[in-house]
């Protein structure tokens, strides 16, 4: 009959009508971010720091920037360099993370904050005051040690330099088993890679 | 002293109060005015103005209020949530979008007729508050109860079309005269079925003034007349350039069609009268097709309440619509309303007109028709659902063809392979 997809269309946006809205009324509703969300407020511990700069070589942007000098009191790991700038522009930041993968002390970790608008852009840049002063909220992303804790960012508890743990290197060693290039001292992997040599000829 | 206004509740309350006296009509009595003998032209004036008060008043807050349902309506449907932030539910929100009209610049093009292009909000307000006249909003409570109300409210209310054109015209733009240009071949369509609907009602009713139509609502009419309230809806969506026919403002083709170069308080003139003409047409739906103030009960007491109740119903029904269907094109508009809507705006007529002729005997000696009762009310409204359904089932079929296929396209790239032009 004619008409018909008409009255279908009108109790479509009827049923809708009656069902409740999925919009987010967002200063006093928020949703959940995942524990691994690579926010801004990058948190970093000047313990675990040796100013090696490697997040600064790895980032694609260049936005990092590192001043160090020779440490004469001893800290407690590392304990090369001391730094006296570490300043991230999050304002060019696109949040890839290469920095954090790239940190070998597991001294940066991405933060887990989105709200950050400012009115100038250099207030966009963090300071290293900012990041030593800051409440530590790290996100769990490439940061496996924390979700195994069960450490969530978003439940606002900061964490500090000693709890946030270290990669667990014999995770890394499951990881990396079947490649025979890289030889282990577990038993169980020193078989795979016996036997792995000896089919190559 | 007499008026117009005699039968009017509120008129008579404060005209007694300010002017009665025993040399006056006799409606007055038991009442001492306040003012002294031979100052009755003073209450007459007081009482008038605030009927002309509360009425103009009454439209523009409707109009904000309407706003206001309209965007959360659509916002629901949308599964938004719409305006919510200033007042309880955002009911502030027409009050700020008001504020920030009037504070803006008042542009008027270099090339624009002036005098014209600032007549145009003057004009739309006016044919929209003066529609509102002969609408009974309660037991005797109306501004006038002309006896050719019915044909009033439809030549009223096509003023806007000028004042479409005006602006238009009057803007120098050529998405201006573009809208304009649409609206009025769109809107000259729309009345033939339009008006042609109307008229079943006054067959059956007997009259054209809306009080003698309510009166003679023992049913509804949209049961007695539902065909005519189906084309009577259409006809008057179209006519407010609601959204399944607003090609005349469609802001994906021509920017936003005779106002693009309206801006300030004349916009929201402009808007407040488009939205108190759904208002209206609502308030005339409620009137001619359920039944106007008359309710179930308490019907001279609570007549504003069943009145309010059958205008939101009907206004609901606008923005339902517009909430559901897309616009059309030019040709399946106009399609539309010669096609499918002409046709069985003369059949209603027709049926309705073989109805009357039958049920109220023509009565010879007194020279008019007799009074059609409820149970032949009833009757009527059994053959008219049934022939509507044919009608529409019918023309339907008729139409469907033209209306649903796409214009003929030339299928260039018929296959991946071939490039017409590479050879």
């Amino acid at each position: 009959m004619y008409g018909r997809g008409l009255i279908k269309g009108l109790f479509v946006t009827l049923k809708n009508l009656v069902r409740p809205p999925f919009t987010v009324q967002y200063p006093e509703e928020r949703l959940t971010q995942h524990p691994r969300f690579r926010g801004q407020e990058f948190a970093w511990y000047e313990e675990r720091c040796t100013g090696c700069a490697s997040c600064a070589k790895y980032c694609p942007l260049g936005i990092i920037r590192i001043v160090t000098e020779p440490s004469t009191t001893s800290v407690e790991q590392g304990g090369k360099y001391n730094i006296e700038t570490f300043d991230i522009d999050i304002g060019r930041c696109m949040f890839c993370g290469l920095c954090v993968e790239a940190c070998p002390y597991d001294a940066l970790f991405m933060g887990s904050g989105f709200e950050r608008g400012k009115y100038r852009r250099k207030d966009l840049l963090i300071s290293v005051d900012e990041l030593r002063t800051a409440a530590k909220r790290p996100s769990t992303w490439f940061r496996p040690q924390l979700e195994r804790n069960g450490y969530d960012p978003h439940a606002g508890v900061p964490i500090s330099w000693k709890d946030v743990g270290r990669e667990n290197w014999e995770w890394r060693q499951e990881d990396k088993a079947g490649s025979r290039f890289y030889k282990t001292n577990t038993d169980q992997q020193n078989k795979v890679v016996e036997n792995s040599a000896e089919e190559i000829p | 002293m007499d008026s117009f206004l005699e039968n009017n509740g509120m008129y008579r309350g404060i005209y007694c109060y300010f002017s009665g006296n025993e040399g006056n009509a006799a409606w007055c009595k038991g009442l001492d005015g306040i003012l002294p003998l031979g100052w009755e032209w003073l209450g007459y004036f007081i009482a008038g103005f605030t009927i002309m008060l509360v009425l103009v008043n009454g439209a523009l807050l409707g109009a904000a209020l309407f706003v206001w349902g309209e965007r959360r309506i659509l916002g629901r449907i949308h599964k938004r949530r719409g305006p919510n932030r200033w007042g309880p539910f955002g009911l502030l929100q027409p009050i700020a979008d008001l504020l920030k009209l009037l504070i803006k610049e008042d542009l008027v093009p270099t090339i624009a007729d002036r005098v014209v292009f600032t007549l145009v909000p003057v004009v739309m307000l006016m044919s929209l508050l003066l529609s509102l006249a002969v609408i009974p909003f309660a037991h005797n409570t109306y501004l006038a109860d002309l006896n050719v109300a019915v044909l009033y409210f439809v030549a009223v209310g096509s003023l806007s079309t000028i004042a479409i054109f005006m602006a238009g015209w009057s803007s120098g733009n050529k998405y201006a005269i573009f809208g304009a240009m649409r609206s009025v071949a769109m809107l000259i369509s729309y009345e033939v079925p339009l008006v042609m609907s109307l008229v079943g009602v006054v067959l059956i009713a007997g009259s054209m003034s809306m009080v003698d139509v309510v009166n003679a609502q023992h049913v509804p009419f949209i049961l007695v007349q539902p065909l005519g309230a189906l084309i009577f809806l259409l006809g008057i969506s179209a006519e407010l350039n609601r959204t399944p026919f607003d090609i005349m403002e469609a802001e994906s083709e021509i920017i936003a069609g005779y106002h693009t170069e309206y801006s300030g308080i004349k916009f929201g003139l402009i808007q407040a009268a488009e939205m108190a003409g759904v208002l209206a047409a609502s308030a005339v739906l409620a009137t001619l097709f359920l039944g106007g103030w008359s309710g179930p009960v308490f019907s001279s007491e609570l007549g504003a309440v069943w009145f309010l109740l059958k205008l939101t119903f009907f206004a609901f029904v606008f923005i339902w619509i517009r909430g559901t269907f897309p616009r059309l094109r030019i040709d399946q508009i106009m399609a539309f309303a010669w096609k499918f809507l002409l046709p069985l705006a003369f059949i209603n007529l027709m049926s309705t007109a073989v109805e009357v002729y039958f049920f109220g005997f023509y009565n010879a000696s007194a020279d008019q028709l007799g009074v059609i009762t409820r149970n032949e009310l009833w009757v009527m409204a059994a053959i008219n659902s049934g022939i509507a359904v044919v009608a529409i089932t019918l023309f339907g079929r008729v139409t469907r063809n033209r209306m649903e296929t796409e214009p003929v396209r030339l299928h260039k790239f018929q296959s991946a392979g071939t490039v017409i032009g590479v050879n």
